[in-house]
């Protein structure tokens, strides 16, 4: 074997990562060190770009408890059939070879004081910036007769994974003419078009299937994302087989019932076969463990994303609150980046650049069809602030939603590798 | 009657066309002599067939990339998908450089730079096209052409290092080993093919909406920063 340049670069990335590993717990002395709580699309970025950037200067530690990724983002396309679960999943491999320890383990605690994050498996990091980004939870009793005990008789699905997998039997063992229910979520939520988009390749999936099977969704909002492009896209491939039942008639008094499965909206009774319960959401527990949460949410200064609560604490993507961004996985990619620049700066003198934001998201009606929405922001003192934003017409060419179906895959290349280096 | 009314039709575009050279738009004898540049490829006029190019009747208001039976460029091809349309504004760009708009365009021509000499080509061409969106009055704004990018803009040199961080921003979508699925890789581009391009979304002469976004709120300096970035980018 030849060593080509590309083999023997990444032998030296991964020989600097276990030189960095040493110094990570020896505090006091020597580099300045980032702890990066959740190796998803804002923390792996985050991750990688300190490391990449700093050049060695910096080191940095990753905690994400999963050895395997599973993008909650085009999960969708699997309950449609359109991706193997195997295609979602990624492996942190990339960011260890880039120089980034990374260390499969919950973070139980933070103590500010100390700047330690505690760890399930024992012991404790110390950090001189913390960098927080686990995600979602669940509000307790946000819907009425739904817990976590339950999640297996009416999944979420709404984390990557396991429940997405289970979603996807029970859709797939539905009787035939059966009905599959969906609670939809308030505002705010990860992911505004993923619920729609979620019925649509349920509705795709049981068209080919099950054509007479039905889909009701009981939804507390009066209005959603890209709502005309998905009511349009439900009328022209899936006419008479969803039942959009919004705020104005009743689709916010819900409860359901995981035993009897039965769903209630607004005192009607209706028995379902599948029920995908999506719940009020709140940042992800280590947040609030770390004191940096204010309600459900931890709110964030735009410029770095530090929190408001800790300078030396900063919180990315779907727990932060910054104002008019969604939670999106895209968002939280790009909140690393400003985040990442910030950090290193702070930590190294490195040169500090203004924020930039932007977010896209790609949704897929049908085969082919796809749709997107999108928008830039700027850092303003109060808040992350919208400049400009696009979102496709009704009525487009079938071309032209081919292209952006394919511009979607093209994304979601681009995004994982960025995450994961690899 | 079918007949009876396209000689109308066709009778009222040479008029129109004849006004439009009037008000200062082109001269299309002029052009006729310019188009022999483009001869050895395309075909205009009765009887014209694709050959290495596609025939330019009717170019006016067709979409880009669209002729059947015609090979085009990958990238030709996404930019009709996106919605690029052949008017006096778009063809005046793709003429004075070709790759500006296109990026990978099969057309292998360097452009003409001098603005008279597009004007009279468009004069020309536009004898054989009888869509009323031709018809110079519906585009006033693209009579004397605006998009030559200042050369000031080109000669700004970049600063790689804010590049750098600015194409992050673009690195969620654009891969950085420039591979070219779904989305076009951008890694390793000539400064000024990348700086052209730019203005050119920025401009919204090119369709995509993402890009005009993004570009829209780039300045001249960040413009000249990524390009710089992109360019040692292999």
């Amino acid at each position: 074997m030849t060593l080509n340049r590309r083999i023997f670069l990444g032998t030296g990335a991964a020989v600097a990562a276990t030189i960095a590993a040493p110094t990570v717990f020896a505090a006091g002395h020597g580099k300045p060190h980032v702890v990066v709580v959740g190796g998803g699309a804002g923390g792996a970025t985050a991750a990688r770009y300190i490391a990449k950037d700093s050049k060695g200067e910096v080191a940095v530690t990753l905690i994400e408890p999963s050895r395997q990724y599973y993008t909650c983002f085009f999960s969708n396309l699997y309950l449609g059939g359109f991706k193997e679960m195997d295609d979602l999943g990624h492996s942190y491999g990339g960011i260890a070879a880039g120089g980034v320890n990374v260390v499969h383990d919950w973070v139980t605690g933070v103590d500010r004081d100390a700047k330690t994050v505690a760890l399930a498996g024992g012991g404790s990091v110390p950090y001189d910036k913390l960098i927080l980004s686990p995600g979602i939870d669940f509000v307790d009793g946000a819907v009425e007769g739904w817990n976590l005990m339950a999640q297996n008789a009416m999944p979420h699905a709404y984390k990557g994974g396991s429940q997405t997998e289970l979603l996807k039997a029970q859709l797939m063992a539905m009787p035939e003419g059966g009905t599959f229910a969906m609670v939809a979520p308030p505002n705010p939520y990860r992911c505004p078009p993923g619920p729609y988009e979620r019925v649509s390749m349920v509705a795709h999936f049981l068209k080919a299937n099950n054509p007479t099977a039905k889909i009701i969704v009981a939804d507390p909002k009066a209005k959603f994302s890209k709502q005309s492009l998905f009511q349009e896209g439900w009328a022209n491939h899936y006419e008479g087989m969803i039942d959009w039942i919004g705020e104005d008639f009743g689709g916010g008094n819900v409860s359901v019932d995981p035993d009897a499965m039965t769903v209630t909206i607004d005192g009607e009774v209706t028995n379902v076969d599948v029920c995908n319960v999506i719940p009020a959401m709140k940042a992800g527990r280590i947040a609030e463990l770390a004191g940096v949460t204010d309600g459900n949410w931890a709110p964030v200064n735009a410029a770095d994303m530090s929190t408001k609560a800790d300078p030396d604490i900063y919180v990315l993507g779907d727990a932060a609150q910054q104002g008019d961004m969604p939670k999106s996985g895209y968002s939280a990619n790009s909140q690393a980046k400003v985040c990442a620049n910030a950090v290193r700066g702070a930590l190294t003198g490195s040169r500090v650049f203004p924020a930039k934001f932007s977010n896209t998201c790609w949704s897929l009606i049908d085969t082919n069809d796809g749709v997107k929405v999108g928008a830039t922001y700027e850092a303003t003192d109060e808040k992350i602030a919208k400049v400009d934003g696009f979102i496709s017409a009704t009525g487009e060419t079938a071309e032209l939603r081919k292209a952006t179906y394919e511009e979607s895959e093209g994304w979601y290349t681009g995004i994982t590798k960025d995450m994961f280096g690899a | 009657m079918r007949l009876k009314s396209l000689i109308k039709v066709s009778l009222a575009a040479v008029f129109v066309a004849g006004g439009a050279f009037a008000s200062g738009l082109g001269d299309p004898d002029k052009g006729e002599k310019i188009f022999r540049k483009c001869a050895s490829c395309h075909e205009v006029g009765q009887g014209a067939i694709n050959r290495i190019g596609p025939q330019l009747n009717g170019l006016f208001g067709r979409t880009a990339g669209a002729m059947p039976d015609m090979q085009y460029s990958k990238n030709m091809i996404r930019m009709g998908d996106d919605g690029l349309i052949w008017t006096v504004e778009t063809l005046d760009a793709y003429v004075e450089n070709p790759r500006a708009l296109v990026s990978k365009t099969r057309m292998s021509f360097r452009g003409i730079k001098d603005p008279q000499e597009r004007a009279d080509l468009l004069a020309y061409l536009r004898r054989f096209s009888d869509d009323p969106a031709n018809i110079p009055e519906a585009e006033p704004t693209a009579t004397g052409t605006d998009h030559d990018l200042d050369p000031a803009i080109l000669a700004l040199e970049g600063d790689p290092e804010y590049g750098e961080y600015l194409a992050s921003e673009c690195q969620t979508c654009h891969q950085a080993s420039g591979a070219n699925d779904g989305i076009p890789g951008i890694s390793n581009w000539p400064t000024e093919d990348f700086v052209v391009a730019m203005h050119a979304y920025k401009r919204k002469l090119r369709p995509h909406p993402v890009m005009q976004m993004m570009a829209g709120r780039l300045n001249d300096e960040e413009i000249a920063a990524l390009a710089a970035y992109f360019k040692d980018l292999e």
